[in-house]
């Protein structure tokens, strides 16, 4: 039992380094350069989104640059960028959609191939995605 | 045992309509199924983790199937298996493990024998999500049963009999993992409720203690590309024949360790290579500690 406790304190205190409380700095805002560069994997993204079979069904009808540009505002504030998200919010805009795990997985997916064609470092990705992910429980249906 | 469970996996598989399209796009994120361990069930490579396998997600089922061989100074294990995960909430999986003892035992007049082991492993996602939850420390937790059968061919009078071993056995564990998404970390610690001697490759208990046993496995894993991992395990274990009729120390058993790395080139499949160190093996007739490599190929649907 006492390695069941030191081993327990171990991984407490790796989890407690490495716990994803959104820090108050623009590091990830500067690690993706900026707005513009935010902007430019946006840009690139919501193309994919509309085409991509898994999640075209979705965006049928959007307006892609207005899209675009609300990401962009979401993304740069989340990354602790000088933006504020005027859109509405996650739960309303995607209620009654019918969005499942393997949906929302998939724009993951796309939005990673979107961060690739852009350069994004994979570390300022992994960045990006642990402040996005949560949203899950707004966007999926349940 | 074995063809009944194998026999059971394939039915359930064939009776799901629309496996293949559904499998075919699993929907979880790449790696996040783990690869399959030398006991079957999806986890790292020595110990399960709370994750099921395949791809398959909420409302999807997937499959996997794999083969690891170990190779240590003196001993050779080869261990193929499959398991099926249904909506990332249940896991069923089989395994047979082989270790080739070589002439290790041949003290014993055991030259060239076999230890052979089949698992059936069980899990379910009682909690948590892994992954996505990236706000909370809350892991995913799960519960997980591995039954275990032994075959020692000619040592069995001895490790049934004086030794005083049972031929098989049921692990029970409990499993929490969290996937640390912006470091890209992942953290896994499992206990193992067993009585296990060498995993079961050596029979379940013995003459001087027959009680289960709690023993952690830790699992640490950095993600250094989507589809590239590294990590290191440990695996404490019981050491129930350490004191045993054929002298103190004759069969004591040591933790398990591991340094691995996990490729993933597409969904379907990957490829774990390992440095373990599994200690002693029956330091009695063979005292050197048992390193080597390991390798591990896993296909998924």
């Amino acid at each position: 039992m006492p390695r069941v406790a030191i081993l327990a304190c171990l991984l407490l205190a790796i989890a407690a380094a490495a716990a994803q409380t959104p820090p108050a700095d623009d590091g990830l805002y500067l690690a993706w350069g900026g707005k513009a560069g935010i902007r430019a994997v946006m840009d690139d993204f919501v193309p994919r989104l509309a085409t991509d079979p898994r999640t075209a069904p979705f965006f049928k009808g959007a307006d892609l640059e207005h899209l675009s540009a609300q990401l962009t505002e979401q993304l740069c504030q989340q990354a602790g960028g000088p933006c504020v998200y005027s859109g509405k919010s996650m739960k309303v805009v995607h209620e009654d959609l019918g969005i499942h795990r393997r949906d929302f997985n998939a724009l993951v997916e796309i939005l990673q191939q979107s961060m690739d064609a852009k350069g994004i470092p994979f570390g300022a990705q992994n960045g990006m995605l642990a402040r996005l992910a949560p949203m899950h429980r707004d966007i999926e249906d349940r | 045992m074995r063809r009944p469970a194998l026999a059971l996996l394939v039915g359930l598989a064939a009776t799901l309509p629309g496996l293949p399209t559904q499998a075919q796009s699993g929907g979880k994120l790449l790696l996040t199924g783990g690869v399959s361990s030398i006991d079957g069930a999806a986890g790292g490579g020595l110990t399960p983790w709370a994750l099921t396998g395949s791809y398959a997600t909420a409302g999807e089922i997937g499959a996997t199937a794999f083969a690891t061989r170990v190779r240590t100074g003196d001993y050779g294990l080869a261990v193929y298996g499959a398991a099926v995960s249904a909506w990332d909430r249940v896991e069923l999986s089989v395994a047979r493990q082989d270790l080739d003892t070589g002439h290790s035992l041949a003290p014993l007049g055991l030259a060239g024998l076999h230890l052979k082991q089949d698992i059936l492993g069980a899990k379910v996602r009682i909690a948590g999500d892994a992954v996505l939850d990236s706000d909370s420390l809350m892991p995913q937790i799960a519960i997980g049963l591995e039954h275990k059968k032994t075959h020692a061919g000619d040592l069995g009078p001895t490790l049934y009999g004086p030794l005083g071993a049972k031929d098989s056995g049921t692990d029970v564990y409990l499993s929490a993992t969290k996937l640390l998404l912006a470091p890209g970390l992942l953290v896994n610690l499992t206990l193992r409720s067993t009585r296990a001697n060498q995993n079961g490759l050596l029979g379940f208990g013995g003459a001087q203690g027959r009680g289960a046993r709690l023993e952690p496995e830790l699992s640490l894993a950095k993600l250094l590309r989507r589809d590239l991992a590294v990590g290191v395990e440990f695996r404490a274990k019981p050491d129930n024949l350490n004191r045993s009729v054929l002298g103190t120390g004759a069969l004591k058993e040591d933790d398990w360790k591991d340094l691995f790395v996990a490729w993933a080139p597409s969904k379907h499949v990957s490829l774990t290579a390992a440095w373990v160190d599994l200690g002693r093996i029956a330091p009695a007739a063979q005292p050197r500690r048992q390193s080597g490599g390991y390798l591990s190929l896993q296909f998924a649907i």
